[in-house]
């Protein structure tokens, strides 16, 4: 579904990224790991399409060929940082809808949206203004606004970053579920046992380059020395990895 | 909660229904008072039926279209803020700090030294060659936005700074007229200083006409965009995940909301505030959302002008104040009480 081939980008001086090449396929969630700095928001703004980067392709269309609508109906992009606006909570998410709407919104975008709002259990929050609710709920919000799109991708940048423990289970489940409905989920975080948890294959970057893809299996101490320079112990419990900081 | 929505959506519609009501009722107390008063009854045979004498002479050529040049610099002032508020995500932003009334002032000034001059008439300075003058105006006040976004484009500005070089076009317009007025004769000054006062006597129906047509095709477009522009407030990513090419929408809104704003300055010269006003208040009353934002802007913008060249022709009848003084004297109050409201929802 993605496919990205020797990824160079700079912002100027400087290269962000030195050749990322990875390719991900429907039903994967993929969680892009690794230190401030390496790269990763950067690599997720190329695959979104809102930096201009060659050497992505999605559905064998280099990203940089899709009209704006085009690409908002096959992917969807939760940036790291929001800001409020004056709008409601409903006007919001239904932006998500932009791109399949005529000059109003239909009764479906309408349904469409209630039902994301009932799913990410912030139906109750509809007519409340966006710049009045916590900064949780303004991410479930993103989140929900992302989904309005009906994507087939979902790129997620830090999604967990400002939420509780049962709110990053949520936002974690439903990327998982996502991926499991058909979808391609690709999550930037640095969380590594939320990863573990939930995450199907893993990408580690340090300074541009990709260090280690794959599953579980590429999970090392040595792995962990390398790209974050420090020390960890990797140890099971009830079968699952768990990454121990030392 | 598919119904509680329904009834928000209708909610809007009644404040815009509300505003269009006071609006009328404004149009029509406007053309019915002044120093020759008459009758609501007399004026609504007259605008049906055209009337006759005085009161014709009155009512539709003297108040009407002053009245119209009121809703139409109101209401396209309304949209020009609104619609910069949402592209530029600054809350201060108007075509004003584009730069584009101290670009008028400057192409005023500039027109009047060159000799499109003045005549003092039984006391009262008229402009020799009006046309000159609107011109000019005009040149000077679109000359600025384009300017920047000329740099934007090839630069490709942020938003804050877009902003900051309409705050700095300003000045350099600032420093121009000044150095224009310099130069200038005492009559030549009192001429600048004089066109500098917002006045919506000086439409006439040509003026009207010109800044009905600017006004509907730019609100048509604007009002196409809603969703883009409701985007835009949420920042420039999420705005393109969402199918916005944002940068282009940017452009182009920043260039139209300076168009009709330049073209309404040209005519009646520069009258602050409405461009903040009308969309805070809005805000505030219906929320964020473009959808209602730019009609309610429009219809506020127009309301509050009406309103204001009303009272300034009331206030010390039968001369008239120019409408600039009123709208900014009570304009910065009001702005000030918005403010500190809209502080206290964070």
């Amino acid at each position: 579904m993605i496919k990205v081939r020797n990824l160079h980008f700079s912002y100027g001086r400087g290269e962000v990224l030195r050749g990322v090449s990875f390719e991900a396929d429907e039903g994967e969630f993929l969680a892009i790991l690794g230190p401030n700095g390496a790269g990763k928001s950067t690599l997720l703004r190329c695959l979104a399409g809102i930096l201009k980067c060659g050497g992505v392709r999605i559905l064998d269309r280099p990203v940089t060929d899709y009209k704006p609508n085009e690409l908002a109906r096959l992917l969807a992009y939760v940036p790291q940082r929001i800001s409020a606006g004056f709008m409601t909570v409903f006007d919001t998410v239904l932006l998500g809808r932009r791109a399949y709407m005529g000059l109003t919104p239909s009764k479906e975008d309408i349904a469409v949206v209630d039902s994301i709002l009932k799913r990410l259990g912030i139906g109750d929050l509809a007519l409340k203004r966006a710049n009045e609710i916590s900064g949780g709920e303004l991410q479930k919000v993103s989140i929900a606004r992302a989904l309005a799109q009906e994507p087939k991708i979902l790129l997620m940048d830090e999604p967990t970053n400002n939420l509780d423990l049962k709110s990053q289970l949520e936002v974690m489940r439903l990327a998982r579920e996502f991926a499991r409905d058909g979808g391609l989920s690709i999550v930037v975080m640095h969380d590594v046992n939320l990863a573990i948890r939930f995450a199907g294959r893993f990408i580690f970057m340090k300074d541009g380059k990709v260090m280690a893809d794959g599953g579980l299996e590429v999970l090392s101490e040595e792995l962990f020395e390398t790209v974050y320079g420090v020390r960890v112990e990797i140890e099971e419990i009830r079968g699952i990895p768990v990454v121990l900081l030392l | 909660m598919a119904m509680d929505y329904g009834s928000y959506v209708r909610r809007r519609f009644l404040i815009g229904l509300s505003l269009f009501l006071a609006l009328l009722a404004v149009f029509m107390a406007s053309l019915s008072l002044g120093p020759y008063k008459i009758p609501l009854g007399d004026v609504v045979r007259v605008l049906f039926t055209g009337g006759s004498g005085n009161e014709r002479l009155v009512v539709l050529d003297i108040r009407l279209p002053r009245i119209v040049a009121g809703i139409l610099v109101g209401a396209s002032m309304g949209v020009a803020g609104a619609v910069l508020q949402g592209y530029l995500r600054n809350p201060l932003a108007t075509p004003f700090t584009m730069g584009v009334s101290n670009g008028a002032m400057f192409g005023a000034s500039l027109a009047i030294i060159l000799g499109a001059g003045y005549t003092l008439n039984s006391g009262q300075i008229f402009l020799s060659n009006p046309y000159a003058v609107v011109l000019f105006a005009f040149l000077g006040a679109i000359s600025a936005t384009l300017v920047i976004l000329i740099l934007a484009r090839l630069r490709s500005l942020s938003p804050e700074a877009i902003v900051l070089a309409g705050v700095a076009m300003s000045s350099l317009f600032i420093a121009l007229t000044a150095l224009v007025q310099y130069f200038a004769n005492e009559l030549q000054l009192s001429a600048m200083v004089y066109w500098s006062f917002g006045n919506l006597a000086r439409a006439t129906w040509g003026e009207n006409t010109i800044m009905a047509v600017s006004f509907t095709l730019v609100f048509a477009y604007f009002f196409l965009k809603r969703w883009d522009l409701n985007a835009s407030t949420l920042g420039d990513e999420i705005a393109r995940s969402v199918g916005v090419n944002i940068e282009r929408e940017r452009l182009i809104g920043t260039f139209l909301s300076a168009f009709i704003t330049s073209v309404t300055v040209a005519f009646v010269g520069v009258i602050g505030f409405i461009g903040l006003i009308a969309p805070h208040s809005m805000r505030l009353i219906a929320g964020g959302d473009y959808r209602f934002l730019i009609p309610l802007s429009a219809l506020a913008g127009a309301l509050l002008l009406v309103s204001a060249d009303t009272v300034a022709r009331l206030i010390v009848s039968p001369m008239n104040l120019p409408v600039g003084v009123i709208t900014s004297f009570l304009g910065a109050p009001t702005f000030i009480y918005l403010l500190v409201r809209m502080e206290g929802r964070r």
